[in-house]
C-alpha cells in the first residue's frame, strides 16, 4: 500500500473521467468537480494522501488548501492507507436496535481487529460510519459500493470467507 | 380502511422497470410529454399549488409555495437540486426509490425543472449510494436518448442537463445551504440566512432544493391534476407518503401510505409493519427519523385526549412536543421491550456530535457535552444532576443556531428524558447493573410490563 502514496498520476482513462466531469459545471465553476474527483482518486490508490491532494488541486487549478480542507471535512475519504477490503459497518440507532452490536462485535473478534485497524495480512479495514440509509435492512455493512443487508454470524463467516479468497 | 391507493410505488415490482423500456410502457415519461407540450411553466407551477403536497424531506414546506418563492432576475441563471443526500436516521426511503425507480426521480426533475425555468439540474446523492449514482447515470443516459433530456427536447425548444453529484459522507450536508455548499465543491457549512436559496442559492443564482420524493410526485401531479392529488390523504396532509419502517417490526422495509391511514393499522397490519416482532410488545416509536422526539407507546398508539393517532403531518404533531412528535422524513422506528432508551439516546447524541459541522459553539460544545454525559449515564458512572444538566444543555442548543442540526440534536434527549425518565434514574441508582446491557435489558423488561 505504501508505494500508492507517491503513485500520483491518474490512469488515462481516468483523466478523462475528469475532463468529463469539469464539463458538466458552469465554465469556472470547475470546483465543483472536487468531491467527485477525490472518489476517483480514493478508488485508484485506495487512500488520499496529501501528494494525491496536491495533484488534485493542480488538476482543478485550485490552491491544495482547499483540497486539503475538504479531504478532512468528509469522512469517506481515507486519509491513511487501509487495507484491501475496508469494512465500513453502521453503528447507529435502528442498526444496533435490530441486533447490530452483537454482529459487530462478532466481526471485530473474527478478525482480530478493533475498529480503525487493519489485520496484520492487510486485507481487512474495519471503520464505524454513521446511518448508511439501509436501516429496515440493517445490521449492515459497506465494502466499497457493495452494500451487506440483514448481516448475522453465519453471513459475516461466508462474506469473510469469500474476500479472503 | 384499504389504504391500496400507490402513486410512486404503483408500479414497483414490474420485472425491469428501472429500465427506460419497461417504464416507458408503464406509462412513464407522458407527464414530460403534457408539461413540455401542453402546459406554460407557471401552469405546471400552479398544479403542484393545487396539490398542497408537502416537501417530502422533512420540514413539510408546501412545495408550490417554496417554487412561486423563486427569484427570477433576468439573465441570470436558475437552478433545481434534488436532496439525495439521505442521512438522517431510520430514514432510506430516497434510497429505494432511486434505486428500485430511478426514471420516476428523472421524469419528475425534467417536469420540475421546466417548470422552475431550470436547465441544468443537479441530483445531490449521498456519497455511500455510488452504485445508486451509475443506475442514475444509467437512466439519465437512456431518457436522453430517448429524447428527454438535452437539447430541443421533444422538439419544444427546452434544453436540460441532468448531474448526478456524490456527497463524501456527512450527514450536515442534507440541510439545503450546506448541500449547496459542497456542490460547489467546498466543506459543508451551512449558509447564514437570509438570502435564502430561492434568491442565492448555487453560485449565488436563485435556486430552489426539493427532496427525491417531492420531485417523485410531480409527474402524478402534472398527469392527473392538483386537485385529484389534493384528494388524497386528509386535510392539509395530502397525498401518499414513503414511510420507512425499521426496528422490531416483523417487516421491516419502505411503504407507501395515504396520509390519514391509522397508525394501529400501519403497525400492525400484514400491508405494512405486520405488527412487533413475535413474543414482544411496542415500547417506544420514533416516527419521523432520529431527529424528531421519540414517544411511549401510548402516546405514540393514542393522543393526549385519547384520540387515534393517524399517520399525518397534523395528527402526529397532535400535543405538541409536550406528548406528540412529527412526521418529519417518515423514518420509523419501532422499539420493543428489551431496548434500554438510554442507550439508544446516547447512541443518537454521539450521531449529532459526529454530525455537527462546528460552526456554532452551541451545537459544537452542546452535542459533545450531551454525548459524554449520556455516556458517563449508560456507563454506570452518572448521577442525578446530570439528567437535570442535560435537559438544561438541551434548552441552551435550541434555536441558538445557524442551521436547525442543534434543534435535532436537543429534541431526541430532551423528549426521551421527558418521557423515559425512569430509566435514566435507574442507570444512576443501579451503576453496576447499568454498565451490563444484559441486566439492564432484564430490569427493562420487569419495568415495562
Ligand atoms: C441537519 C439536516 C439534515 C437534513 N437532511 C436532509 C436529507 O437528507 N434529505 C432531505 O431531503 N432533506 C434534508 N433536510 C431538509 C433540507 O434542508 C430541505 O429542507 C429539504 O431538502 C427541502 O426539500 P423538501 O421541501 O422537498 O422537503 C435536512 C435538514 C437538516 C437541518
Ligand atoms: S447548528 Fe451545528 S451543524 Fe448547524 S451550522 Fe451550527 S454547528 Fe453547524
Ligand atoms: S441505522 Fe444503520 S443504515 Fe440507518
Amino acid at each position: 500500500m505504501a508505494e500508492t502514496a507517491t503513485k500520483t498520476a491518474f490512469t488515462a482513462e481516468r483523466l478523462k473521467k475528469v475532463e468529463e466531469i469539469i464539463q458538466r459545471y458552469p465554465e469556472g465553476r470547475q470546483k465543483s468537480a472536487l468531491l467527485p474527483v477525490l472518489h476517483l482518486a480514493q478508488e485508484q490508490f485506495g487512500w488520499v494522501s496529501a501528494a494525491t491532494m496536491d495533484y488534485v488541486a493542480e488538476l482543478l487549478s485550485i490552491q491544495p488548501v482547499e483540497v486539503y480542507e475538504v479531504a478532512t471535512f468528509y469522512t469517506m475519504f481515507h486519509l491513511e492507507p487501509v487495507g484491501k477490503h475496508v469494512i465500513e459497518y453502521c453503528r447507529t440507532g435502528p442498526c444496533c436496535t435490530m441486533g447490530g452490536e452483537e454482529v459487530y462485535d462478532y466481526l471485530k473478534q473474527k478478525l482480530n481487529i478493533e475498529t480503525g485497524e487493519t489485520t496484520s495480512d492487510g486485507v481487512f479495514t474495519i471503520k464505524e460510519v454513521e446511518c448508511l440509509a439501509a436501516c429496515g435492512w440493517g445490521p449492515c455493512f459497506q465494502i466499497r459500493e457493495k452494500f451487506y443487508m440483514h448481516l448475522n454470524n453465519q453471513k459475516i463467516d461466508e462474506i469473510i470467507e469469500d474476500l479472503s479468497k | 380502511m384499504a389504504n391500496t391507493k400507490k402513486i410512486l410505488l404503483e408500479h414497483i415490482n414490474v420485472p425491469g422497470i428501472e429500465t427506460y423500456e419497461v417504464y416507458r410502457q408503464k406509462g412513464g415519461y407522458t407527464g414530460v410529454e403534457k408539461a413540455l407540450k401542453k402546459l406554460t411553466p407557471d401552469e405546471v407551477v400552479e398544479e403542484v399549488k393545487k396539490s398542497g403536497v408537502r416537501g417530502r424531506g422533512g420540514a413539510g414546506f408546501p412545495m408550490g409555495m417554496k417554487w412561486s418563492f423563486l427569484a427570477k432576475p433576468e439573465g441570470v441563471p436558475r437552478y433545481l437540486v434534488c436532496n439525495a443526500d439521505e442521512s438522517e436516521p431510520g430514514t432510506f426511503k430516497d434510497h429505494y426509490l432511486m434505486k428500485c425507480l430511478p426514471h420516476l426521480l428523472i421524469e419528475g426533475m425534467i417536469i420540475s425543472s421546466y417548470a422552475l425555468g431550470a436547465n441544468k439540474s443537479f441530483i445531490y446523492v449521498r456519497g455511500e449510494l455510488m452504485y445508486v449514482i451509475r443506475i442514475l447515470e444509467k437512466a439519465i443516459e437512456e431518457a436522453k436518448a430517448a429524447g428527454f433530456l438535452g437539447k430541443n427536447i421533444l422538439g419544444t425548444g427546452y434544453d436540460l442537463e441532468l448531474v448526478v453529484q456524490p456527497g463524501g459522507g456527512a450527514y450536515i450536508c442534507g440541510e439545503e445551504t450546506a448541500l449547496l455548499e459542497s456542490l460547489e465543491g467546498k466543506r459543508g457549512n451551512p449558509r447564514n440566512k437570509p438570502p435564502f436559496p430561492a434568491v442565492k442559492g448555487l453560485y449565488q443564482c436563485p435556486t430552489v432544493v426539493n427532496n427525491v420524493e417531492s420531485i417523485a410526485t410531480v409527474s402524478w401531479i402534472v398527469n392527473n391534476g392538483g386537485e385529484e392529488y389534493a384528494k388524497i390523504g386528509v386535510g392539509r396532509s395530502t397525498g401518499t407518503k414513503l414511510i420507512s419502517a425499521s426496528g422490531h417490526i416483523r417487516k421491516p422495509g419502505v411503504y407507501e401510505i395515504e396520509l390519514g391511514l391509522p397508525v394501529d393499522e400501519f403497525l400492525n397490519s400484514d400491508e405494512y409493519c405486520g405488527g412487533i416482532r413475535d413474543g414482544h410488545h411496542l415500547k417506544a416509536v420514533v416516527a419521523g427519523g432520529s431527529s424528531v422526539p421519540i414517544l411511549p407507546a401510548h402516546l405514540f398508539m393514542k393522543t393526549a385526549n385519547g384520540e387515534g393517532r393517524l399517520m399525518s403531518y397534523e395528527s402526529l404533531s397532535e400535543g405538541g412536543f409536550a406528548t406528540g412528535t412529527m412526521l418529519g422524513s417518515g423514518g420509523f422506528i419501532a422499539m420493543d421491550e428489551t431496548t434500554c432508551i438510554v442507550r439508544n439516546t446516547w447512541n443518537f447524541s454521539r450521531f449529532y456530535h459526529h454530525e455537527s459541522c462546528g460552526q456554532c459553539s452551541p451545537c459544537r460544545e452542546g452535542t459533545g457535552w450531551m454525548e459524554k454525559v449520556l455516556h458517563r449515564i449508560e456507563h454506570g458512572h452518572g448521577n442525578m444532576r446530570d439528567i437535570d444538566l442535560l435537559v438544561d444543555v438541551a434548552k441552551k442548543i435550541e434555536g441558538n443556531t445557524i442551521c436547525p442540526l442543534g434543534d435535532a440534536a436537543a429534541w431526541p434527549i430532551a423528549s426521551a428524558i421527558r418521557h423515559f425518565r425512569d430509566e435514566f434514574e435507574w442507570h444512576v441508582t443501579n451503576p453496576g447493573a447499568a454498565s451490563k446491557p444484559g441486566a439492564v435489558y432484564q430490569h427493562l423488561n420487569e419495568m415495562s410490563v
